[in-house]
């Protein structure tokens, strides 16, 4: 039992974690990683829980959902409302907790019509939701409308981030290596011969449905608590563009690709910030060239492991 | 013991009738043909058996538990998890999938583990898992494809896909096995071969076979009742014999003498 929870591939993983979080912790410390570069990997680490978390809606289960920013909204104002009357640790666990029952109870509603749908009427249905959240929280008293909730406490911490951000990535991969997650995957390859096997395909696009609402709400609370201020704006059609596209950038229903993606767009945002006014062309371009030489994204559907690394390793060795 | 009974189905799609009032009574360990000229109706009488669509008319009833429950309109996943698993006519593998996971995902309703203890991997999905890939290759071994259990099944030849879709069904432990046209675009060799597993299948799975098919030598070899369906009306129903020589039958496939 013991043994397969410690197996090779995941000591390397934890090990590879631990070294991630370790190396990173000591530049932030030492000082190589400043304020503003420390801006940039905060908002990475979200993007990749926002990343992963699409991935099991579209890469896995197949469903083009375009309304991701709408629970990522929620999240973000469950988590700024509470965090703003109760500032500490225990105020993030509640709003969390808030966000994720509010955006599961979304999903369900949204899921339930919706996703007797197919390919485009679902994203364009799914678009519609999150607009709908959006033009809700402009017009509540408690959410301030437009102007937004400033004031909130900034308890995003660099560890809190890592463990929410390594959990998600576990959740989502650990799901779609389940029966559930076979069952999700083979909605996305044949829907009618995957009702034929006796698998309650409407049952299963719900729960992947749920589990990355609720996930991206949380990306939203450590959104909410690391930037101060919230507006509705931020939530808008564009930002769930962006996280598509470093799904779609990725590979879809490749984790470690979404990853590697959120990474590389958060870099790349950050790297062209000193050219502002050709910026978003050369954005445009690099996707473009990504689509036209990678179509299925950077991984495709593959997953980096390090058993497959291990196995190239001996036979590069073997042949010498 | 009957084990399916359907009676009066009846098929509408708009004016069109493509299944009219078809009876058939189906006893357990039976092996039964379903033949009869493209377009007569055969596939669809398929889905509507299968759950696929919802029937005009007619009743279909399944004993469960010695319970003849009628399981018209239900959906295909619930007629599954009752007993009745079929191929399709034009392959419906999950392509990018490999041929176990095929398999597995066929077994699906009877594992035994919920999403929490997927997620946090108890011990209960561990040995769920174990049984579950043991399984598997037993039944990869059953259509002769474990060897090849790790291709993606969009990579195996074509014939091979058909076996891998009778492995498929049969994971789902069915009580009636429905396979549409398991011969088409096999060579005489490969139809020899299917018509042995599925004598095979019949042996050791015990279970009830219904086939549509086109290959007359694979139908009058295995098939121990036949129906034949024209124009969406059950024009004849008997041993092969009889059916060779039944004088409507000779007239929906050759015609009449003008």
């Amino acid at each position: 039992m013991l043994k397969k929870y410690f197996s090779k591939e995941n000591i390397c993983w934890i090990i590879f974690a631990a070294v991630i979080f370790t190396l990173i912790t000591f530049l932030m410390n030492v000082g190589v990683i400043g304020s503003y570069y420390q801006i940039t990997l905060y908002n990475i680490c979200i993007n990749v829980i926002l990343a992963v978390s699409l991935n099991l809606i579209i890469g896995v289960c197949g469903q083009f959902s375009l309304g991701h920013a709408g629970f990522m909204c929620i999240g973000a104002y469950s988590a700024a409302i509470v965090v703003r009357s109760m500032s500490n640790l225990l105020g993030f666990a509640l709003g969390v907790g808030i966000g994720i029952v509010i955006s599961t109870i979304a999903a369900l509603i949204v899921s339930i019509p919706t996703l007797r749908l197919r390919g485009d009427y679902l994203a364009i249905a799914t678009l519609g939701f999150s607009e709908i959240i959006r033009i809700i929280v402009l017009n509540l008293k408690i959410t301030n409308g437009a102007a937004g909730l400033s004031g909130i406490a900034k308890l995003t911490t660099w560890p809190l981030l890592f463990v929410l951000m390594v959990a998600s990535i576990v959740i989502v991969t650990n799901f779609s290596r389940s029966r559930q997650g076979r069952a999700c995957i083979s909605i996305r390859e044949d829907e009618i011969a995957s009702e034929a096997m006796g698998i309650n395909t409407t049952r299963y696009k719900t729960t992947a449905f749920v589990i990355g609402a609720a996930l991206a709400s949380v990306a939203g609370a450590l959104y909410a608590c690391n930037f101060y201020v919230i507006k509705p704006d931020l939530f808008t059609f564009n930002k769930s563009i962006d996280i598509l596209v470093m799904v779609v950038f990725g590979g879809m229903g490749s984790m470690t690709g979404s990853v590697i993606a959120a990474a590389f767009i958060g870099v790349l945002n950050m790297l062209l910030q000193n050219f502002s006014s050709i910026r978003m062309v050369i954005y445009g371009v690099v996707l473009v060239a990504i689509m036209i030489f990678r179509p299925g994204g950077l991984l495709g559907t593959k997953e980096f492991t390090f058993s497959a690394l291990l196995h190239r390793k001996r036979k590069e060795k073997g042949r010498k | 013991m009957t084990l399916l009974s359907v009676k009066g189905l009846t098929k509408n799609f708009g004016g069109l009738c493509a299944v009219s009032n078809v009876s058939m009574e189906i006893g357990e360990g039976e092996l039964i043909g379903l033949i009869g000229p493209n377009g007569a109706g055969k596939t669809t009488f398929f889905n509507l058996l299968t759950g696929v669509y919802e029937p005009s008319e007619g009743t279909i009833e399944l004993n469960v538990n010695g319970k003849m429950t009628d399981i018209a309109g239900m959906k295909p996943y619930r007629v599954t998890q009752l007993g009745l698993a079929r191929t399709f006519q034009n392959i419906r593998l999950f392509k990018s999938m490999t041929a176990i996971e095929n398999v597995k995902i066929a077994m699906h309703k009877d594992i035994r583990y919920g999403s929490l203890s997927a997620i946090l991997r108890l011990p209960s999905y561990y040995k769920e898992e174990e049984r579950v890939e043991r399984e598997a290759q037993e039944l990869l071994k059953v259509v002769g494809l474990y060897e090849k259990r790790n291709e993606r099944a969009d990579n195996l030849p074509y014939g091979e896909q058909r076996r891998l879709e009778i492995a498929r069904a049969l994971a789902a432990r069915p009580r009636i096995l429905f396979l549409d046209e398991p011969a088409a675009g096999m060579n005489p060799q490969e139809t020899a071969s299917l018509t042995q597993l599925i004598h095979q299948i019949r042996n050791d799975f015990r279970i009830t076979i219904v086939l549509i098919e086109h290959d007359m030598s694979l139908v009058m070899k295995i098939c121990e009742r036949i129906y034949v369906l024209d124009y969406g009306k059950c024009i004849a129903n008997g041993t092969p014999q009889e059916i060779k020589n039944n004088e409507f039958v000779i007239k929906a496939y050759l015609g009449e003498e003008i």
